[in-house]
Formats: C-alpha cells, sequence, structure tokens
C-alpha cells in the first residue's frame, strides 16, 4: 500500500515576516524549516513538540488556509498551490480539521443543525432535505441525537461540542482529517470516549489522521507514525515503535523522560539512580 | 455516553428572548422608560386622534394662553398656546412624530453604512483598514454639533439633511465598535473552521461574525437613538434643523425663548418633552447593556 499516499509534504516552509514601525527593519520569522513527510491512507501520524515549535502553523497550511512560503503539498497525489490558484470544492472538502478548544470552535449563534448543514450547503449540490438527513445520520454517528438538532452549542459539555465539530469535520467526506490537540481541552474519562470515537470512525471512513498532540500517553494509543517537531524542525520521524522504542534525538528522549511515569518499576529505578 | 445527557436549555429563538427578558425585568430604571417609550411610540402612531387641535393652526383670540390649571388657563388649550395661538399639547403630540422619525432614520442609516465600513475594515485589515479609520478619526476630531452644523449651512437647512448630517456625525462610533468585535471575532476558532468548510468571505463577515458582534451595537443604537433626538432638536433650535411651522420639539424651544420670562410654559413643555424621551431610552440603553453584557452571556 505504499502507492497510497494521501498527503505527502516536500521541504514546507513557512516565514512570517513582521516590521518594527513604519520604517523599522524587517524581521524574518521561520516557523517552519522545511518539513517533510508522506502520510498513507487510513493511518494516523502524530506530530510531538512542545509549544511554539510550529505545530499549528503546519496544521494551518494542511488545512489549506495558509500557503507555505515554499515547498510543495499533495494531496492524494495533487501538487496544490493555494497562493496561486483558488481551491476547488472536490478539494476543499478533502481535508478537514477538529480544533482544541471545543469551547472556541463552534459559532456560539448558530444551531448544531446549521454548523453540520453550513459545509453541505457551500460545498454540494444537495437539496435541503437531504442535508438535512445527512446532518441527522452524522450526529447519531458521533454519539448525539436527532433531539440536538436545534440547540444551541452553549448548551452542550465540553465532550459532546467535540463530538460535534467532528461530526462538521466529517459531514463532507474528507479522506485526510487534521486533529489539533482534540482531546487537550477536555477531561480524562471524555478524552478516552473521544479517542475511541475517534478510532472507530476511522475504521468506519476509512479515514488517515493527523494528529496533533503534545500528550504522549496519547499519542502512543493513536499513532502509527510519530512525528516529533523542535523549533520548526523534524528531529524525529518513524514509526511508533521505532520512535518510542529507541529515541534518536537528544529533544525526543527529553520529551520521553519529562512524562511523569508512576509504575513501580520506573520509581525505583529512578530512585536508584539518585542514590 | 456518559457526557450525552437529556439536557433541555432552551430550544429555540423564542425561549432565548424569555430569557433576555428576564435578565432585562430586573433593572426597574430599564422597564419604566421601555413603558414610558412605548407610551410615546402609541401616542405618535394615532397623534390624528388624540390631538385635540391641528398642530399648526392658529387661533388667534388665544395668544400665550397659560395651561389650564393656571390662572387664565383653558380647559380646551391643556397646556396653554404659544406667542401665535397655537396648541401646545396638540404641537407636542405631533412633535413626537418627529423625534421618533429622526431617531430611527439616524440610527439606521449609521448603523448600516457604520457596520458596514467596520465590517471592511476589521475584515480585510492593512490599508483598507487604515484609510477607512483615518477617515474616521477625522470625523470624531471634529466637536460633533460643530461638524453637524456645518454639513447643514452646506447642505440647506431642513430636517432631511439635519438627519444625514447627525448620521455622518455618529457612524465613527459605530464602525469602532463594529471593527474590534470584528477583529476579536476573527481570530477565534470558529471562524477559521468555517474557512475550512469553504464559507466564503462575504458569508463570513455577514452570516458567522456580525451576528456575534450584535450585542455592543444594539446598546450604541439605544444610546445613539437619544443622541440623535438631542441633535436634532439642538440643529432646530439653532435654525438648522426642522423649519417652523413644523412642530419639532427643538424648533420649538427656539420659537419661545423670547417668551421664557412672560411665558414660561411655552419654553418648559417642549424641553420637559425632550428630557423625558432622551431619559428613557438612555435608561433602555443601559438595561440592554446589563442583558447583553457579554460577560453575563454563557458563551
Amino acid at each position: 500500500m505504499a502507492d497510497d499516499i494521501i498527503l505527502e509534504a516536500r521541504n514546507l516552509v513557512r516565514e512570517y515576516r513582521t516590521k518594527e514601525g513604519i520604517f523599522g527593519k524587517e524581521h524574518v520569522n521561520r516557523a517552519l524549516k522545511g518539513i517533510s513527510f508522506s502520510l498513507e491512507r487510513g493511518k494516523t501520524l502524530a506530530v510531538v513538540g512542545e509549544s511554539g515549535c510550529g505545530k499549528s502553523t503546519l496544521a494551518r497550511i494542511l488545512t489549506l488556509i495558509d500557503p507555505a512560503t515554499s515547498g510543495e503539498l499533495l494531496i492524494e497525489g495533487n501538487p496544490i498551490d493555494i497562493s496561486k490558484e483558488k481551491l476547488s470544492k472536490d478539494m476543499r472538502s478533502k481535508v478537514q480539521i477538529v480544533f482544541q478548544n471545543p469551547y472556541g470552535s463552534l459559532n456560539p449563534r448558530q444551531r448544531v443543525g446549521d454548523v453540520l448543514t453550513e459545509p453541505l450547503m457551500i460545498n454540494t449540490t444537495m437539496s435541503p432535505a437531504e442535508r438535512r438527513d445527512k446532518a441527522m445520520e452524522m450526529l447519531v454517528k458521533v454519539g448525539l441525537g436527532p433531539e440536538h438538532f436545534n440547540r444551541y452549542p452553549h448548551m452542550f459539555s465540553g465532550g459532546q461540542r467535540q463530538r460535534i465539530a467532528i461530526g462538521r469535520a466529517l459531514v463532507l467526506n474528507p479522506s485526510l482529517l487534521i486533529l489539533d490537540e482534540p482531546v487537550s481541552a477536555l477531561d480524562l474519562s471524555v478524552q478516552a470516549q473521544i479517542l475511541n470515537l475517534l478510532a472507530d470512525l476511522q475504521d468506519e471512513f476509512n479515514l488517515t489522521y493527523l494528529f496533533i498532540s503534545h500528550d504522549l500517553s496519547v499519542v502512543r494509543y493513536i499513532a502509527d507514525k510519530v512525528m516529533v517537531m523542535y523549533f520548526g524542525e523534524v528531529v524525529e520521524y518513524g514509526t511508533r515503535d521505532e520512535v518510542f522504542g529507541n529515541p534518536q534525538h537528544e529533544y525526543t528522549q527529553t520529551l520521553f523522560n519529562a512524562t511523569p511515569q508512576a509504575d513501580i518499576a520506573h520509581i525505583k529505578a529512578r530512585l536508584a539512580a539518585s542514590n | 455516553m456518559a457526557d450525552v445527557t437529556q439536557n433541555s436549555g432552551p430550544d429555540t429563538r423564542f425561549e432565548l428572548i424569555v430569557n433576555f427578558w428576564r435578565h432585562f425585568r430586573t433593572n426597574k430604571g430599564a422597564v419604566a422608560g421601555l413603558i414610558f417609550f412605548l407610551t410615546l411610540v402609541v401616542i405618535a402612531l394615532g397623534a390624528a386622534f388624540i390631538a385635540p387641535h391641528s398642530p399648526i393652526e392658529q387661533y388667534r383670540d388665544a395668544l400665550l394662553l397659560p395651561p389650564a390649571w393656571q390662572e387664565g388657563g383653558s380647559w380646551s388649550y391643556v397646556l396653554g398656546t404659544d406667542a401665535v395661538g397655537r396648541d401646545l399639547l396638540s404641537r407636542l403630540i405631533y412633535g413626537s412624530q418627529f423625534s421618533l422619525f429622526i431617531g430611527v432614520v439616524v440610527v439606521s442609516v449609521a448603523l448600516v453604512v457604520g457596520v458596514c465600513l467596520g465590517l471592511v475594515a476589521g475584515t480585510f485589515g492593512g490599508w483598507v483598514d487604515t484609510i477607512i479609520m483615518r477617515v474616521m478619526d477625522i470625523i470624531l476630531a471634529f466637536p460633533s454639533l460643530l461638524l453637524a452644523l456645518v454639513l447643514v449651512a452646506i447642505l440647506g437647512p431642513s430636517l432631511l439633511n439635519a438627519m444625514i448630517a447627525i448620521a455622518i456625525v455618529q457612524q465613527p462610533y459605530y464602525v469602532r465598535l463594529t471593527r474590534a468585535s470584528v477583529m476579536s471575532e476573527m481570530s477565534r476558532e470558529y471562524v477559521m473552521a468555517a474557512r475550512v468548510s469553504g464559507v466564503g468571505t462575504l458569508r463570513l463577515m455577514f452570516v458567522t461574525v456580525l451576528p456575534n458582534c450584535m450585542a455592543p451595537l444594539i446598546v450604541q443604537a439605544a444610546l445613539s437613538f437619544s443622541t440623535a433626538i438631542l441633535d436634532a432638536a439642538a440643529l432646530g433650535f439653532l435654525g438648522m434643523g426642522a423649519q417652523p411651522p413644523q412642530p419639532e420639539w427643538g424648533t420649538m424651544l427656539a420659537e419661545s425663548r423670547e417668551f421664557i420670562l412672560r411665558a414660561p410654559w411655552v419654553v418648559t413643555f417642549p424641553g420637559v418633552a425632550i428630557l423625558s424621551t432622551v431619559l428613557a431610552i438612555n435608561l433602555i440603553g443601559d438595561g440592554l447593556r446589563d442583558a447583553l453584557d457579554p460577560k453575563l452571556k454563557r458563551s
């Protein structure tokens, strides 16, 4: 299945230019310094890294919101450059995103039904009745009910809102879903439910996930491949077992050591080392 | 699905309005203002049936008649008559039509133009934003009444031109408010989510973002309604607004200022009318602000 590559990035660079005042010198801030990776259909790539390492910049480029400064982005083999040509509706539907904060990612003045039907209204030629049916179906798929169709987002808990956000992302039948820390704003029991829901949906729709996270236990649970980023660069890229089993880069090792581990063997080893 | 509760919050738009009314009702002053304002609307709409006389007919045998309860007053002219024998009560009743009309027109023009400019400035940023905001700054740099006066002097004194002038003077506040809320809303994640699902710029501006910026705009609209009435009255007083014999409250004040000592009621009643209307609308505005305050609102 090596030929079924859904997303390929070649040497992506993103620069932010800022000026101090009108006549000030221009500063170039390189948020991404040449990122390359590829992602096969149905797999999950986890992107790990500390705050400010370029994870969200990468998400904005991959969701085709911001253009990359240089480098190539291929989705299902087609090169895409949004700075040169307008995106087709078909391409727009291919990549969707779920955000970290379910309290900010839903429009407070939009009913849940409208949240789910709006993407269909814009990107498809479905009739209103078809859109409604599809939205209802999606609502059930993400574990909510048809009775939630006419409610406003503030009437839902964080976990329910994240389900709505996942439903909105999936309603266009995307092949690639960017998950920008989708569970880090939720409490632990709800985290597990959402992760299980994501795993079920991945099997059902043969979805490809790009999972951005800083939570290594979550990454270990969901990822097939892991990419570790550090100051805009990829410092480690491999399968989950390679990265977790034998971290090569110094930063990855620091990252793993920083994760609290509560098992007895680990505590004993640490005590032995400090004595 | 432990997190899927069958909670039943307010489900419909109607219940949201009920919810809003519960907040609004706690402010007694605002409710009093609203009652006064609604009464005024009824009076303005039914002026032709309520007013005892025509507002412009001059009763030559009853010049400067005092109110009915004073010595020499007559119950056929309850609030007395002015210098040319017109019934004050009828003029006040018809004047409420003008005041409300001015308020509605000025606020709608300023709101629509201001919101559009603010949305454009807040959405596109860059040099578009700079140009719009600098023009608004220039308008704000003039004392508002003076600028309105200059505009009316150029356009020619009439009620319509006075309303245009006041709308121009007021709209920078709407532009600023809209731009500020649009800019803060644009950085929220739901806006990016809308973009990812393919929402175009126009739909993003008017359908996604604008409804979330309405609360401060509604409050500003209520407060500037009263400012519009005041400014129109001031322009009328200076002879630049409604022209005699139109029974506009400010114009009535201007016509009667030479009798302020001899016949104080001619000045007092229009003044009280302006004062109480503006006060009532300001109270409503305060109540709206409390009820719509984003800090009290659940996201």
